[in-house]
């Protein structure tokens, strides 16, 4: 179910260049379902800025009451966020939309998870996940350069994990492509979250493969009611349309138009 | 006694505040969290003939206390409101103000006649003030010979009262105002958005797909309630008013100004209980400026 929450954050850290992870406490944690959800974070409380952030949840740890969230201090809003502390109270509507089907890959198989900067943040959640029921994951994670990138120890934990940098700064130079063509195809799914341009090139490279997508849009409501988020689907595809925000943000490979 | 209550051409309001067209959907998102029936009425999104697409994306972009959209009016079109939308309203206490939209008058009349006679939909909104679709729309609501006939024609098919949405974007909003209320208007609802325009800082580029988008939101505020004051002093039918609102001090500014009712649209997407919230503080708000009745607020601005 969809709530407002008043969560309390539990803490706030710089983890890379302009990239923040912050905790979140509350009983909107009880209710997220899959890994790949989203929360719609408003920044203030007064009426500037006016509309709500999407941001994914990142990790969850239900003994707790607790999620995280990774996301780049860039805008108006995401600035105002990035200097809450510990403490302060923030308002978030969640969990919304649907996550990645954990259930498309079977123990024992393998899976490829592909993240783009802060196309990352979603994956770590479901490669715990999968791990967790003995997928085996291998990780190709790409950033700008090296102060941009984070969270490489912990997915390293989970699995063999790729960092490619544009400038080469670390890991692997190039594209995220630029690993996976040296990977193949042995695996059973892809799962993807990042810029458009790379969503349309692994769905290219791995046409035919078994694999989900989670897309991005400017938003307005969040929950599916004022059509700001709406992508074309390609031919054949049951709906004419469909909204990120309720239908999404995760797509099985091919239903959206891009 | 309901302090709350208002009675308008086809509507009997449990209380003046409503979810305006397009940024409720067609209720289902919002029922999820709230009990529907809490509301005076619902503005439901405006519905074609035929299923309407919409513009490109981004369809959306946030500006200083306010937004641009140009969602350009995407719906499922008549059929599909009729048997997949309204009929799943009808569970709620709560009357239905369909908005209607087109771009020629036989599609305005086509869907007014279809529309009007749906069990829970109780007013028309007829919507000749949509900046973000290319033909129709809009010119409606700019020229008021236009505007009135067809307010004439709608009105002659329609089997529940009509009001028509006026568009900001005119020079007298008053000629407008009057020339639907000669052409048969039961009603005025009012404002739709103003047209604007976002730029990209590093392309230089509208950010917005479609150039231009109609701009809502606390920004607007101001300018709607001017507009109230002005039509409600210039015609006999009444209003119902909107733009910016966000808090129940809002609802008194435009009661005072003219209106008979309030919607409330950007809002419930930066705080999506905002209506049945602002409902619950009425009473407390009426009792703190001394009022009794609600309605006693309507036209203050007007009186010496
Ligand atoms: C489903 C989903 C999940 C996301 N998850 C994350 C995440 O985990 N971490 C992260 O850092 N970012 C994430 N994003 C992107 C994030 O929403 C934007 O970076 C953020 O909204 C920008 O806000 P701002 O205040 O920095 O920028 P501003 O320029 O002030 O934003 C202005 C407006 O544009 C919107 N906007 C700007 N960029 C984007 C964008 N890329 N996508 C959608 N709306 C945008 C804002 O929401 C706001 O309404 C996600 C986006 C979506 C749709
Ligand atoms: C995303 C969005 C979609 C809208 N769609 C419609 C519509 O389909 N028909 C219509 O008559 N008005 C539409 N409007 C205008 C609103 O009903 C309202 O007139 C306007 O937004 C001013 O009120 P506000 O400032 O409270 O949002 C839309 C507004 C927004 C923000
Ligand atoms: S953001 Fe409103 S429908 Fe998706």
């Amino acid at each position: 179910m969809i709530i407002q929450d008043r969560m309390t954050v539990t803490s706030q850290q710089q983890i890379a260049h302009n990239i923040f992870e912050m905790k979140l406490n509350g009983k909107l944690v009880g209710e997220i379902t899959s890994p790949g959800q989203f929360v719609h974070i408003r920044v203030s409380d007064s009426f500037e800025p006016l509309l709500r952030r999407p941001i994914s949840i990142a990790s969850i740890d239900q003994d707790a009451g607790e999620m995280t969230i990774i996301y780049r201090a860039e805008g108006r809003g995401t600035t105002i966020l990035s200097q809450r502390r510990a403490g302060d109270e923030v308002d978030v509507l969640g969990p919304l939309g649907n996550g990645f089907p954990v259930e498309e890959t079977a123990t024992g198989e393998t899976a490829i998870l592909i993240g783009g900067g802060i196309g990352v943040p979603p994956l770590y959640e479901l490669s715990k996940q999968l791990t967790a029921k003995g997928v085996k994951c291998t990780h190709v994670l790409g950033f700008q350069s090296k102060d941009a990138v984070f969270y490489e120890e912990e997915f390293s934990k989970l699995g063999e994990t790729h960092i490619v940098t544009v400038d080469g700064s670390r890991g692997t130079a190039g594209f995220v492509t630029t690993v996976m063509e040296e990977l193949g195809n042995e695996f059973s799914t892809y799962y993807s979250c990042g810029p458009m341009p790379m969503l349309e090139a692994i769905e290219k490279m791995y046409a035919g493969k078994k694999g989900f997508l989670s897309f991005e849009q400017r938003m307005g409501c969040g929950i599916g009611a004022c059509f700001a988020c709406v992508c074309q689907t390609t031919e054949g595809s049951e709906k004419a349309y469909i909204k990120v925000c309720s239908d999404g943000p995760v797509f099985p490979a091919g239903v959206v138009a891009i | 006694m309901n302090r709350l209550s208002i009675e308008l051409p086809g509507l009997s309001l449990k209380n003046p505040i409503m979810p305006a067209s397009g940024c409720f959907g067609f209720g289902k998102e919002y029922g999820q969290l709230y009990d529907l029936s809490l509301l005076g009425a619902i503005m439901i999104k405006s519905t074609t003939l035929e299923m309407r697409l919409g513009n490109p994306t981004p369809r959306v972009a946030e500006t200083a206390s306010g937004m641009l959209n140009a969602i350009g009016l995407q719906n499922p079109g008549l059929k599909g409101v009729l048997e997949g939308e309204l009929p799943w309203l009808e569970q709620f206490d709560v009357p239905i103000i369909a908005n209607v939209a087109g771009t020629e008058t036989a599609d305005y009349v086509e869907v007014a006649k279809m529309i009007s006679q749906a069990p829970n939909v109780k007013a028309l909104e007829l919507n000749i003030s949509c900046p973000n679709v290319k033909c129709g729309g809009i010119t409606f609501g700019t020229d008021p010979e236009i505007a009135k006939e067809l307010t004439r024609a709608v009105k002659e098919v329609s089997s529940v009262p009509v009001y028509v949405k006026l568009s900001p974007n005119v020079t007298t909003i008053v000629e407008i105002a009057q020339a639907v209320e000669a052409g048969g208007a039961d009603g005025i609802t009012m404002i739709n958005t103003l047209i604007g325009m976002r730029l990209d800082q590093k392309t230089g580029r509208p950010v917005i797909a479609n150039g231009t988008g109609g701009l809502s939101g606390p920004a607007v505020k101001p300018v709607a309630i001017r507009m109230v004051y002005e039509v409600s002093k210039a015609v006999n039918i009444p209003i119902i008013g909107m733009g910016g609102v966000t808090e129940v001090a809002d609802i008194i500014d435009f009661m005072s100004a003219g209106a008979s009712a309030v919607a409330v649209g950007t809002a419930n997407f930066v705080n999506p209980f905002v209506c049945p919230q602002i409902i619950e503080q009425l009473p407390a708000k009426l009792d703190e400026l001394g009022i009794n009745h609600i309605s006693e607020l309507i036209g203050r601005s007007h009186r010496l």
